[in-house]
């Protein structure tokens, strides 16, 4: 467990995709089996012990800890697991820490009734590092960048294999991967993977700015405002198959997303945007809810009936890479689309259309299309090289993405709250407002939005400094301030709001510059953002 | 009985009012007469008619500001008459060199403002001296029970540690240059490494400085004057601010350190680019603050500058009279 805790901790350290390979790649050759492919799926899937929930531990410290300085130091540290690890009563005794395999079989006993004696027993055999590693992987939330894709190119790297060898073999394994540890370190045969459904990865878009294309050589799309999938299935020789749904990343979400993995009639390889269906974000297409309601399904290990009902998924189709086992990455998308269009009578239509093609002589042509769109379910719009074959990773010149305009309001900043992450401690997230009138006649400023992201960190120190020096209140994390600072929000499109006293919603607000040369009273006004509203 | 409301002193947002005798401590703004705790820039601030504070604190004024005009050295132990029926005493704060707590007597109460101190061993400056009183204005940097700073010698042995592991490469600290760098140099001496150490140039004149009142740092010398060749397998010591400098590129690929009590916590060190974070502190931890006001035992602690809430509840806690001031113009020290 101490080589564990010190890898989570270079790792969490180290910010080079290059140095945490090479971490990774020491870690998995020096460490025996079971440990170090246990440990590979704690910073990867991560492994689910359901007898330990984030409220287990703090159950177990409020037993130990008072609440309210829980609560301060929770605030401050903006990690359970680590405010935990670092609250913990150091023990007596020296620690005697267990091996990872060790903790893993001792986390996987535990039931809800033994982990309040069971749990604490592992604790106090820890130091604060080695506990915050035990929590981390106990609560499954490691959130330090590791994604599945960075952990099989540190394996191919430790061992002296090639990732697509890594990709081929692993799928189908479970932790702790002992066939694969036997093939890559060992030279025993490779586990089988016939009838796996594997990753291909994704073909990517540059940032269209300042270069000019000619609508001859290219094909317009809409840029959907949901989540790239690849959808994959796989049939093994007794003719049963298995799909599963793959994040950008090559993340498996199959389990978030079921009735998108159950839909698939037919092995093959399709690229596309998975969206939740829904009408008020409505559009020429219609048919696409906003990335607000897909949000309300991402990231759940169970998805509840409820869930499956209130906000249904799909797949809007960009493209068909392998079909009926015939690969067609080597086609021209323009041969491709074709392929794909027929594909569409052998899916349901509850589960699959295809993302339509622009009409649009002109770049000219297609940038007003672009902008009149402002309030669908769209970011922008995608061009793609009709003779472009599908080519894994970003290469110039085939497909660009073309994102729309962001719309520029004066607010004026009224509650910040602490971050997460690496935010954490800073108060980062803030609430701004606008002005219901004329201020000069009495208007108030209503909120109209929170952001945290588009500064720098030179800018975050400052605004932090800002909020501490002007605090009005505080209602428990937050902080009211004074109405005094103004600042310039970017944000996507802008909606008639029900849930809001200002009666609007930003999509996608960023903060975009920090107006200290502009007085409160300055800001803009409410009618001027309704203004802005296309819906 | 009848609450006792100390009136004779009072908290302002830019320091700490004596009244009867017009002197404030560690004032924010120029005032006619300053009593200094200690000689970090945000406490230690310029242009007062007078200036009231240990020699130490003095010589580091007059390093930073040019000038000692007004300067009245006090000697720690010395009472000294303020006029107003107000006496003085600056006691040992342990937290830098010359750094020093304030006991204030007035009509038979006696008031002590912290300054900034800690509790552990410090081999360039005295330790923190347990006085009785009836008010304890108590700092609270890391008033937050996550804060726990480890041994000095278990960071220091990480530190030398890297250095060891690294035979092609340097270890940049990070460290505040007034105070830290001094007491971290000192430390790694202790531990027995006696190879030069590499100091940025804004470190000389305060290492000089702490060396002439007889603290021992062994060999130093400046990255400027230094080869990159060198400096290889050396620690080098400079301010935060230029860890992630162009200055440091002139290094021979430079492990990055940081010495300092917010280290404690991942996301700060990673809000730092730290590679090697050092939990090493010049201010009281949780368990010190606690303590403190638990060995000092007052009638009435008042938190100044820091996580004020924790430290409120924490005397609730345990039925202690406390309040919360608010002062301003106090950084987040320690970085």
């Amino acid at each position: 467990m101490e080589e564990f805790a010190a890898l989570l901790d270079a790792l969490v350290y180290t910010r080079s995709r290059n140095a945490k390979l090479k971490l990774l790649a020491d870690y998995l050759r020096d460490t025996p089996d079971p440990d170090r492919g246990w440990a590979l799926a704690a910073l990867t899937d991560g492994i689910d012990f359901p007898a330990v929930k984030s409220s287990t531990i703090r159950n177990l410290l409020s037993e130990r800890v008072d609440p309210v300085l829980y609560a301060l130091s929770r605030d401050f540290v903006g990690d359970s697991a680590e405010t935990a690890s670092l609250l913990w009563p150091e023990p007596d005794t020296p620690p005697t820490p267990p091996t990872v395999t060790e903790a893993v079989d001792a986390l996987a006993a535990m039931t809800r009734a033994t982990v309040v004696t069971e749990l604490p027993r592992m604790l106090d055999r820890l130091d604060s590092d080695g506990r915050y590693a035990l929590l981390k992987m106990a609560t499954g939330a490691m959130r330090i960048g590791i994604s599945s894709r960075l952990a099989k190119t540190a394996f191919a790297q430790a061992f002296g294999v090639t990732v697509e060898e890594v990709e081929e073999h692993w799928h189908g394994q479970t932790p702790p991967y002992q066939p694969l540890f036997a093939w890559a370190a060992h030279g025993e045969d490779a586990p089988s993977s016939e009838g796996i459904p594997l990753f291909r990865p994704f073909m990517l878009a540059h940032p269209l700015e300042e270069t000019i294309v000619d609508m001859a050589d290219y094909a317009a799309e809409w840029k959907w405002d949901g989540i790239r999938v690849q959808l994959v299935r796989a049939d093994k020789a007794d003719g049963t198959g298995e799909t599963r749904v793959y994040s950008r990343s090559g993340d498996d979400i199959s389990a978030t997303f079921p009735e998108v993995a159950a839909s698939l009639p037919f092995a093959a390889v399709l690229d596309g945007e998975l969206l939740v269906r829904g009408s008020h974000q409505g559009g020429e297409e219609g048919g696409a809810a906003s990335f607000n309601a897909l949000q309300q399904r991402l990231g759940r290990k169970v998805v509840s009936k409820k869930m499956l009902a209130e906000y249904p998924a799909f797949v809007r189709l960009y493209d068909a890479l392998i079909v009926d086992g015939e690969d067609l990455r080597e086609l021209s998308w323009e041969q491709r689309r074709l392929r794909l269009e027929a594909l569409m009578p052998r899916l349901d239509p509850d589960d699959f259309d295809l993302s339509q093609v622009i009409e649009a002589a002109t770049l000219d042509d297609l940038a007003r299309i672009r902008e009149r769109t402002r309030d669908d379910a769209i970011e922008g719009v995608m061009l793609k090289r009709r003779d472009s074959p599908y080519i894994a990773g970003r290469r110039t010149g085939l497909w660009y993405k073309w994102k729309r305009d962001p719309l520029l309001v004066d607010c004026v900043m009224m509650y910040a709250q602490r971050g997460s992450g690496r935010r954490s401690s800073f108060y980062s997230d803030y609430t701004f407002g606008c002005w219901d009138g004329d201020p000069d006649q009495g208007a108030e400023l209503l909120p109209v939005g929170k952001a945290y992201s588009g500064i720098t960190d030179e800018e975050l120190k400052m605004l932090d400094k800002f909020v501490r020096q002007h605090t009005l209140n505080r209602f428990g994390p937050v902080r009211e301030v004074e109405r005094s600072l103004v600042l310039e929000i970017a944000f996507d499109s802008i909606h008639l709001s029900k849930r809001h006293k200002s009666g609007v919603a930003m999509r996608f607000p960023r903060i975009n510059r920090i107006r200290t040369d502009k007085p409160a009273h300055e800001a803009d006004r409410i009618e001027t953002l309704k203004g802005l509203i296309r819906d | 009985m009848m609450a006792r409301d100390f009136s004779w002193i009072k908290p302002e947002p830019w320091g700490i009012h004596v009244v009867p005798a017009d002197s404030w401590i560690d004032p924010a703004r120029p005032v006619d007469r300053a009593l200094v705790t200690h000689g970090h820039a945000d406490h230690a601030r310029g242009g007062h008619g007078a200036t009231l504070a240990t020699p130490e604190t003095l010589a580091i004024m007059k390093l930073r500001y040019q000038t000692d005009a007004g300067a009245q050295p006090t000697a720690y132990g010395e009472t000294i008459s303020l006029g107003g029926g107000v006496d003085a005493t600056w006691l040992p704060a342990g937290h830098v060199l010359g750094s020093a707590q304030i006991l204030l007597e007035h009509a038979g109460e006696r008031i002590i403002v912290t300054g900034d101190y800690k509790r552990r061993a410090d081999p360039t400056c005295p330790p923190f001296a347990v006085t009785p009183c009836d008010v304890l204005v108590t700092e609270a940097t890391f008033g937050l029970p996550v804060f726990r700073h480890p041994p000095v010698e278990h960071e220091v042995g990480k530190l030398l540690k890297a250095l060891a592991e690294n035979p092609d490469r340097c270890v940049l600290v990070g460290a505040y240059a007034l105070g830290k760098a001094q007491r971290l140099i000192a430390e790694v001496r202790r531990a027995g490494h006696s190879a030069p150490i590499y100091l940025h140039g804004a470190m000389e004149r305060m290492c000089r400085l702490y060396q002439e009142f007889g603290v021992d740092l062994g060999d130093l010398r400046l990255v400027s004057d230094a080869k990159k060749e060198d400096i290889v397998g050396h620690i080098v010591v400079s301010p935060p601010s230029a860890l992630n400098d162009r200055w440091s590129r002139r290094l021979p690929d430079p492990i990055t350190a940081m010495a300092s009590g917010w280290m404690r916590v991942r996301q700060r060190a990673r809000q730092r680019m730290v590679e090697l974070p050092l939990v090493i502190s010049d201010h009281a931890d949780w368990d010190e603050l606690t303590q403190t006001v638990v060995d000092v035992n007052p009638y009435e602690t008042w938190i100044t500058h820091g996580r004020e809430e924790a430290m409120l509840r924490w005397c609730q806690l345990h039925q202690r009279r406390a309040k919360a001031l608010a002062l301003v113009g106090y950084e987040d020290e320690d970085d």
